[in-house]
């Protein structure tokens, strides 16, 4: 699960970890007093305003503004919130903006200069440990630096029987060249930002850029907070962040119904029992010559009634001009799930679209036999390679 | 022949009288595996499908002498179960819970590194050594005795090159799913190497997915160790970047865990990359007859 960026600052900050201090708002009168109420907090002069969307390379898009005055809130707050935010990570859609933060101006000037860096917490999967992953290239697209510059970015491997040590934040710190105040002020920052991770159950950090700012303190400026979908039964509080209005209205339906969708932009939709199967089956679409509109695994019940709701979610996408189903019965009776397909069918009423059948394993020839006999255009297939080289015909056909 | 287990493996079952664990119990029973009992703690001294439950692993391993785990307990207490089992001695532990938190499986995976215990899993169908012994909830029936090995990141999958290998004329030695979570006991290079070292096995499939990088290591180590034919197949070619497929592991994070690197290097170490999920078995049955000619 992702949050927003003032979500993620939040839970920071309850870790003690620095941030750059800020308020949600809804709508411009409210980022005007947002603004004011920043400033009786933190004694700022000027304020960003920053457009929370799920998806990162805002400031690129135009979704990140500095106002230096109140009429400029207002005026920078109205023309993002409601804008159409398109970002290297939004693809070309867009997001639509319904809030904004206004956040403390922190690149003010003073004694020491101001620097960026960038710090991300990940698990390793090769270790199966978590690591810190940091860098004194900040403010910039990680991937680019580590394409460029390899050595800029350091790893530090967390053992999970002890927790982030007092050496390690330590070595973080000396190894971003700090000194003085800004030194303890980022061995605070690893330790808690770690502290918070592992608490969490979160599955990433990314922080980017981490601020030292011109009187030395250490703050977090963006936050990318991802959960690990696993843990969060254990944080309810957490689960509560989530925001179903960044999310594809249709995968959020079918996680409704329990069932695993994902939203694709070819024509050929798929069900599919079991998650490698299902990616599978895309692939299989994809030699035949069409694109996959979707994953969906319907996982191990594929009764009548999930098959009913997977058609109906499969058919809400306009570009599906097929459908694909591929089931390996195993525990699942291949001819129940004929039954399934059959009766979902009849429900639906009409379905506008070839459907391709292709039901294997248990009782798979008496699957066959009552979609034969059900009168269905339905073109049904036992062997994987069948149910290709029809998919293959249907697109031929011209659909 | 076979790798891991066989028909004398003494099997319990952890969560055994929940619906999950009651159901695949009795599944593997039909299948003709030595269940010899199951653990649920509060439940010890009664009787479950005819077998003596137990409220402790290490109850359970004193009284059968058992050597087998398949667990079942659901996410929030797995961790703990593998652990419990480990700690009683078991040697091989098969997780099929699928959800359980990152965090709790980077200590399971810390705790088990100085006990005598290999983890299959968690997220998986299990293993199943044909003809003699099922730990898992695969459909049996699928696995006809043969000569070829299976390791497999996916069930449903696992299933498909199983059927494909048969309708070719071959037979199935052992199938692990090993899962598709982010961090699992059992890797494909070590159920690789198991399969390279088994006599009975002539020819192994690897079924991977996008996301990680255990099939570039087990595609690197055979090369080294190249002494049988291995036929190969990566799903999601098509899934898009940083959307999760299904399995908590199966994203696509950077270059270097995306379905294409991934059949490249494969082909680079020598493994007969299939394109299609639907000619694993034919590509098999190909790369043997070449082998033998």
């Amino acid at each position: 699960m992702n949050i927003h960026e003032y979500q993620g600052k939040s839970i920071l900050k309850s870790f003690g970890v620095g941030i750059q201090e800020g308020i949600v708002a809804q709508n411009p009168d409210e980022a005007v007093k947002a603004a004011q109420e920043l400033t009786q907090q933190t004694g700022t002069n000027w304020w960003v305003v920053k457009a929370q969307i799920h998806a990162g390379g805002r400031g690129k898009g135009g979704g990140v503004k500095l106002a230096k005055s109140l009429d400029e809130v207002k005026e920078k707050a109205s023309a993002i919130i409601g804008m159409n935010l398109v970002t290297p990570q939004t693809g070309p859609s867009g997001r639509k903006v319904h809030q904004v933060l206004i956040a403390q101006d922190v690149y003010y000037p003073g004694e020491s200069p101001v620097k960026e860096f960038y710090m991300s917490v990940l698990l390793d999967r090769q270790s199966g440990r978590n690591i810190i992953m940091y860098s004194t290239e900040g403010g910039m697209d990680i991937e680019e630096v580590a394409e460029k510059s390899p050595e800029k970015i350091h790893k530090e491997e967390i053992d999970p029987k002890v927790g982030i040590q007092a050496f390690q934040a330590r070595k973080v710190a000396f190894n971003l060249g700090l000194s003085g105040k800004s030194f303890k002020e980022m061995t605070a920052f690893v330790s808690n930002l770690y502290k918070a991770y592992d608490t969490i159950d979160a599955s990433l950090f990314e922080i980017n850029p981490v601020l030292k700012t011109s009187d030395d303190k250490i703050i977090a400026v963006d936050a990318k907070v991802n959960f690990d979908d696993n843990g969060l039964i254990r944080h309810p509080h957490y689960a509560a962040m989530r925001d179903i209005r960044e999310e594809d209205p249709t995968e959020v339906e079918a996680g409704e119904h329990n069932l695993n969708y994902v939203k694709l932009d070819g024509n050929v939709g798929c069900m599919v029992n079991g998650a490698g199967l299902a990616m599978a089956t895309m692939d299989i679409i994809k030699l035949a010559g069409g694109e996959p509109a979707n994953f969906l695994d319907v996982g191990g019940t594929a009764n009548a009634a999930r098959v009913e709701q997977a058609f109906r979610i499969i058919l809400k996408d306009p570009n599906v001009k097929a459908i694909l189903v591929n089931i390996f019965g195993g525990i699942v009776r291949c001819d129940r799930v004929a039954q399934g397909i059959v009766d979902a069918y009849k429900n639906i009423g009409s379905i506008p679209v070839p459907i391709i059948v292709r039901l294997q394993g248990t009782n798979a020839v008496e699957a066959k036999n009552i979609i034969d006999k059900s009168g269905l255009k339905v073109y049904s297939a036992i062997q994987l390679k069948e149910a290709a080289d029809l998919v293959n015909e249907v697109l031929k056909k011209g659909i | 022949m076979s790798i891991l287990v066989n028909k004398n493996n003494k099997i319990i079952v952890q969560g055994f009288t929940g619906s999950e664990g009651t159901f695949h119990a009795q599944q593997m029973l039909e299948y003709g595996t030595n269940v010899v009992g199951g653990v649920t703690p509060g439940k010890g001294g009664s009787m479950h499908l005819d077998r003596p439950v137990f409220n402790t692993v290490s109850d359970a391993v004193k009284q059968t002498g058992a050597d087998v785990s398949i667990v079942f307990v659901p996410p929030a207490f797995a961790a703990d179960a593998i652990m419990e089992a480990a700690e009683a001695g078991i040697g091989l532990v098969v997780a099929i819970t699928e959800g359980i938190p990152v965090k709790d499986m980077i200590m399971v995976k810390e705790y088990l590194k100085d006990k005598h215990t290999r983890l299959i899993g968690p997220n998986c169908p299990g293993i199943i050594t044909a003809g003699e012994c099922k730990v898992g909830i695969m459909p049996g029936f699928v696995f006809m005795p043969g000569k070829i090995g299976i390791v497999s990141k996916s069930g449903t999958l696992t299933y498909e090159a199983a059927d494909q290998v048969v309708k070719a004329g071959m037979g199935i030695s052992t199938a692990i799913g090993i899962g598709g979570d982010p961090i699992i006991g059992t890797t494909t290079k070590e159920a690789v190497e198991l399969f390279m070292n088994d006599p009975e096995t002539e020819g192994i499939i690897m079924i991977g997915e996008i996301g990680g990088g255990l099939e570039a290591e087990a595609a690197r180590w055979i090369k080294e160790n190249h002494r049988k034919p291995v036929v190969g197949f990566i799903a999601g070619q098509t899934a898009p970047p940083g959307r999760r497929m299904g399995h908590a592991g199966a994203i696509v994070g950077g270059a270097e865990d995306t379905a294409a690197a991934k059949m490249k290097i494969m082909s680079e170490c020598g493994i007969h990359v299939c394109e299609s999920p639907a000619v694993i078995g034919s590509t098999m049955a190909k790369v043997l007859n070449k082998v033998m000619a």
